[in-house]
């Protein structure tokens, strides 16, 4: 089949698809672990900020965040390339997402953790980070690796700014030599198989390193 | 060049977000239907029913919605058929929305109590009144705050059928920011417009969540 | 020969004997506490010496966790005054908190071990963290408070592996490696099956027996007659009657005392 033989194109897609994806894991994580901490703990003026940027992202498509960072933002002076606008989309939606479901698992802690944690005479932040989050974080991390792989297919959509990842490289494929449907059935088995590897490495790398003995 | 108002950037954005709107229903009613009817062949617990069942749902789940719509597009002029945008986008969303309603609603019916199933086969019930009279009653009652809040993922997973062309708001929005130099008024515009459809259906869907929680209470 | 084995530490004091013998170590003034409009201690005037064993009896609602509770600022209260080792118990400044809760350990009904650590790690956690204890020392001294419950080859275990009274002495080692002045015990055995209660009982015990001030909220009273050297009845956010156990089992005053204590039988 001749789409195969565009296969290192095909490859530089998907590498560019995970690696966007690993770029937002990471910081959404932590942007949203900060947003949950602000809307469960924060002051209110933190809370009230951290609500309305779940809200807004939460409600409002994908695609137009990115176009508003990509299309939008220029005309304000702020000019980004392809990848930083898509880095930046994804991070801020898995943000929100994540956020919300990082406080799910922080207002589960049973109270008389945290007493107990108080009576050992522990900080607020000692007792945030090693008392209520680590099993909050191992709770919702189901829930996560999802969202992480919902962004992760959601990215498909970076190929729209000419971002050169998986979508765009199918869609340069099929239109070098027009055989659309079979080019669009290999980059939608790639991102099958991207998915379905995501969640079993992030189940597995939450079981070694993040939740181990 | 002709000059545009902000009341002409809203109005016609609003004029497009009636495709939206559309495009939303038909998605989340035929969805609704198909995603009903994957349930009960589930629910029939055969074999070969639930392994096709379960590898629709993982495809649907597992690729971009972006990349079914293209498929979608392109694959129905492979048959021959000359199709357009709003009808290609519409089966991709349909199909799409079907494969998580039934694997939405199947977690609702998993957490019917066993014992429910067994004192229904007891008393000799039909596989048919079984599900009619026992157990989709009680899983509807728990299905409906999720679907509503599902409702919200269609309605911005209609924004992707503008890459395929079809006229939306999204596509609305391009095709305006491109004749305004405009673009960061009308993305926020076409964001507000998309925030006002999809909060009002969060709310919701968070109040029946919270009524839920109490009456199990 | 493992290194727990090899050092003789099973016979060593849990809790350091205090020398200054006589000095309250606990000092509560008029202490009064409301949620909204409603007084649950209505004014409590309690003083604790070094040493002492203290139970704290009374019908649910009569104030009795909601005091022992304050001693250590969970909760907070309106009026009076609580010191402890002479620190007074400031809500508002963390650092006198910190200052307080360094000396007062506090153990709970339903345990509350952080669930994602190991036995040793729960022991180790806040030593490592509040008194930044060297990391080896601190597996030492968890080790053999670790031995002293009994426990010294669950180690390693998660919490969720331990049954109810393994918990609860986990939870006990837990408070002892901050060396608190004070153990507050909040109904600590009940939330255990009866036959669990007793491995619970003996570590404390044994605590009361090496010099340990206790208080403990508890509804075993053959436990309270046997340790405790003053026994406080509650009633209505009031201290309502105190003394020996042999004077308040024996020959209670008060017809609430009375009615309460015929009530357990």
């Amino acid at each position: 089949m001749p789409i195969l033989e565009q296969w290192p194109a095909l490859l530089k897609g998907a590498a560019l698809t995970v690696g966007l994806t690993a770029a937002a894991t990471f910081i959404g994580t932590l942007l949203a672990v900060s947003c949950a901490w602000s809307r469960v703990y924060g002051p209110l003026l933190f809370r009230w900020v951290a609500g309305a940027y779940v809200e807004a992202i939460r409600n409002t498509p994908f695609i137009i965040q990115l176009f508003f960072l990509f299309f939008g933002l220029p005309a304000a002076g702020v000019k980004l390339s392809p990848l930083t606008a898509s880095v930046i989309a994804m991070v801020v939606n898995l943000g929100a997402y994540a956020a919300e479901i990082i406080r799910a698992g922080i207002e589960a802690t049973p109270r008389g953790q945290i007493e107990a944690a108080q009576s050992l005479a522990m900080n607020h932040a000692q007792i945030f980070l090693r008392v209520i989050l680590p099993p909050a974080l191992k709770k919702v991390w189901p829930a996560l690796v999802s969202q992480v792989t919902i962004v992760m297919l959601g990215s498909a959509v970076c190929g729209q700014i000419s971002t050169e990842e998986l979508s765009f490289a199918t869609n340069l494929i099929q239109s070098r030599n027009f055989r659309a449907f079979e080019a669009y059935i290999i980059g939608t088995a790639m991102y099958l198989v991207l998915a379905i590897a995501l969640r079993h490495f992030l189940t597995w790398f939450g079981r070694r390193f993040l939740f181990g003995r | 060049m002709i000059e545009f108002s902000l009341w002409d950037i809203f109005s016609n954005l609003l004029l497009a977000a009636r495709w939206t709107v559309a495009l939303s229903l038909v998605a989340f009613i035929g969805g609704g239907l198909i995603g009903l009817t994957l349930l009960v062949l589930r629910l029939t617990g055969k074999p070969v029913l639930v392994r096709s069942i379960n590898t629709y749902t993982q495809i649907f789940q597992g690729t971009p919605l972006l990349m079914q719509l293209f498929l979608l597009y392109f694959g129905i002029g492979l048959l021959g058929i000359d199709t357009s945008a709003w009808v290609s986008a519409s089966i991709a969303l349909t199909l799409y929305t079907s494969a998580y309603l039934a694997e939405i609603w199947r977690g609702c019916v998993e957490s019917i109590p066993r014992g429910q199933w067994e004192a229904s086969k007891s008393l000799a019930m039909s596989f048919g009144q079984l599900l009619t009279h026992v157990i989709l009653p009680q899983a509807l009652k728990i299905a409906v705050p999720p679907t509503v809040g599902f409702l919200v993922q269609v309605v911005k997973g209609t924004a992707l059928a503008s890459v395929v062309g079809f006229v939306e708001l999204t596509k609305a929005g391009g095709m305006i920011a491109n004749v305004t130099f405009a673009p960061l008024l009308v993305y926020s515009c076409v964001a507000l417009v998309y925030f006002a459809l999809c909060f009002p259906i969060s709310l919701y869907a968070r109040f029946l969540e919270r009524k839920l929680h109490v009456a199990r209470r | 020969m493992s290194l727990a084995a090899e050092q003789t530490t099973a016979n060593a004091p849990l809790a350091t004997p205090h020398t200054n013998v006589g000095a309250p170590i606990v000092r509560i003034t008029a202490l009064r506490k409301s949620y909204g409009s409603n007084e649950v201690l209505k004014g409590i005037d309690l003083d604790v010496k070094r040493g002492e064993v203290i139970a704290i009896i009374g019908k649910s609602g009569s104030g009795k966790s909601t005091l022992l509770r304050c001693i250590n600022g969970l909760e907070v209260f309106q009026e009076g005054s609580l010191t402890v080792d002479s620190k007074p118990l400031i809500h508002e400044s963390a650092m006198a908190m910190r200052e307080l809760r360094l000396r007062v350990g506090m153990i709970f009904q339903s345990f509350n071990l952080f669930p994602h650590l190991s036995v040793g790690r729960n022991v180790m956690l806040a030593p490592q963290l509040v008194k930044k204890k060297e990391t080896q020392a601190n597996t030492e001294r968890a080790r053999q408070l670790l031995d002293r419950v009994g426990l010294a080859e669950k180690f390693d275990a998660m919490p969720d592996q331990l049954s109810g009274g393994q918990q609860q002495r986990v939870a006990i080692a837990r408070a002892l490696a901050m060396d608190p002045a004070v153990l507050l015990c909040d109904e600590i055995t009940s939330a255990l099956d009866p036959e669990l209660v007793g491995e619970v009982l003996r570590v404390v015990e044994s605590l009361a027996n090496e010099g340990m001030t206790l208080l403990m909220v508890t509804h075993e009273m053959n436990f309270a007659r046997k340790v405790a050297d003053r026994v406080i009845f509650m009633h209505q956010g009031r201290v309502h009657e105190a003394g020996s156990p042999e004077e308040l089992f024996g020959n209670p005053q008060t017809a609430e005392l009375k009615q309460f204590l015929s009530s357990l039988h």
